[in-house]
């Protein structure tokens, strides 16, 4: 590689261009800050459109209770893996904090399609809700994934693609989350198979398309 | 801790370079200045430690240096600015190695082709070269008699009366075998 300046030349233009910066704010946080923000919004988008005595009901099934609150500590951690990973001191093995939720949120759905099947026999596995899940939690990553992708950009990550994995299942996570307030149904086996496809997509477009490397 | 032991220096670097950083980050140039200039040897460690060829080692250091002037706003000053600093150059320079191996791959290295094509004269020994490839491969196309003729009229440059004494053809069937024979080369030579 030819060098268009010697080192020196280079600090001396770095140096002359060096105005005052705003430090970023601690990870936890910022993540913080953004999960209020879509918590806020979501509590009036609930209180607004769902059926909640139909979810009043639901929520009655433990395993309905783990289902959730695997899918809302998923979102959860992946959000704080997300901005941790986003600063360039912060260990790698942020990306691993999600993992047992995420393992506790897919077990439960997939026990829950299991019962179905045991319950209804091959009437387990028949075409539920799926287009409508995959539907929702696609249209809802988008402006999630927005603000997000927004907040990460500004740590101009040195490695974008662990961000993106992370921000991607967060987004991801908190629209299936959301998803439990408009969808009165138990989950089918194709259900589950076109959730993990909507999640797959988003981590996929977070992964296509991460936060602006430094 | 001995205040001069290694670690006891490593503490004291990591205090004054996180010094230098946070007025750095407040505007102050002639501090941001002093601390880029002060981990150029830390920084050509490491990229050494990575295994970079010396002309390699300043391409590193100017592209972690251009990283940290665009990220500066990341620091953390209650963290060790050390630990940050390394992070950078690694994956930068981790980064500069995987560029090269992709590159590496879309690249062809021909050391004759390199030394032939410098030299203008080396080119036409080349091309000579190949000339004379092709013409032994269309060769082999031409009946036996068609190559003894051309072998020895035009290779050893016997006369047509001596090449039909040393064939046993008589000179106007020679005249005949070798207009046959150089309008076979030729088609061969144009269809290359």
């Amino acid at each position: 590689m030819t060098r268009l300046e010697t080192t020196d030349q280079l600090i001396a233009r770095l140096a002359a261009t060096a105005e005052p910066v705003q430090r970023l704010r601690p990870p936890l946080l910022r993540a913080c800050l953004w999960l209020l923000v879509i918590a806020a919004i979501s509590t009036v988008g609930i209180l607004a459109f769902a059926d909640l005595h139909e979810f009043a009901r639901r929520i009655s099934d433990p395993k309905l209770v783990v289902e959730i609150t695997g899918t809302v500590l998923t979102g959860i951690t992946a959000t704080i893996a997300a901005f941790n990973l986003s600063l360039p001191d912060r260990s790698r093995a942020w990306l691993l904090a999600p993992l047992p939720f995420l393992a506790l949120w897919i077990g439960s759905s997939g026990y829950a399609c299991y019962r179905e099947w045991v319950r209804f026999g091959p009437e387990g596995w028949t075409f539920g809700e799926s287009t409508h899940c995959f539907m929702f939690i696609v249209g809802f990553s988008i402006p999630l994934g927005l603000s997000l992708w927004w907040l990460l950009r500004r740590a101009r990550p040195i490695s974008p693609i662990p961000v993106a994995l992370a921000g991607g299942l967060a987004v991801a996570a908190c629209a299936a989350f959301l998803l439990q307030f408009f969808h009165p149904f138990d989950i089918t086996a194709i259900d589950l198979a076109m959730q993990l496809t909507a999640v797959g997509v988003v981590i996929g477009v977070g992964c296509a398309r991460p936060p602006v490397p430094a | 801790m001995n205040p001069s032991s290694p670690d006891s220096q490593e503490v004291t670097r990591d205090q004054t370079w996180t010094g230098l950083m946070l007025r750095a980050q407040s505007g102050d140039q002639r501090a941001y200045a002093q601390l880029l200039s002060e981990i150029l040897p830390f920084l050509r460690g490491l990229a050494r430690r990575q295994r970079h060829s010396p002309d390699q080692v300043e391409d590193v250091v100017q592209d972690v240096l251009v990283t940290l002037h665009r990220i500066r706003h990341t620091y953390d000053p209650s963290r060790p600015f050390t630990r940050w600093l390394a992070t950078i150059a690694q994956r930068r320079g981790i980064d500069l190695l995987r560029k090269q191996i992709r590159q590496g791959r879309h690249e062809i290295w021909d050391e004759e082709a390199y030394e032939t094509f410098a030299d203008p004269r080396a080119t036409r020994e080349q091309e000579a070269h190949d000339a004379t490839a092709g013409l032994s491969t269309a060769m082999l196309a031409l009946s036996k008699g068609q190559r003894e003729a051309i072998e020895l009229v035009k290779m050893q440059e016997l006369s047509l009366a001596e090449a039909a004494v040393v064939s046993g053809k008589s000179v106007t069937a020679l005249k005949v075998t070798i207009h046959r024979a150089v309008k076979l080369l030729r088609e061969h030579l144009v269809k290359r």
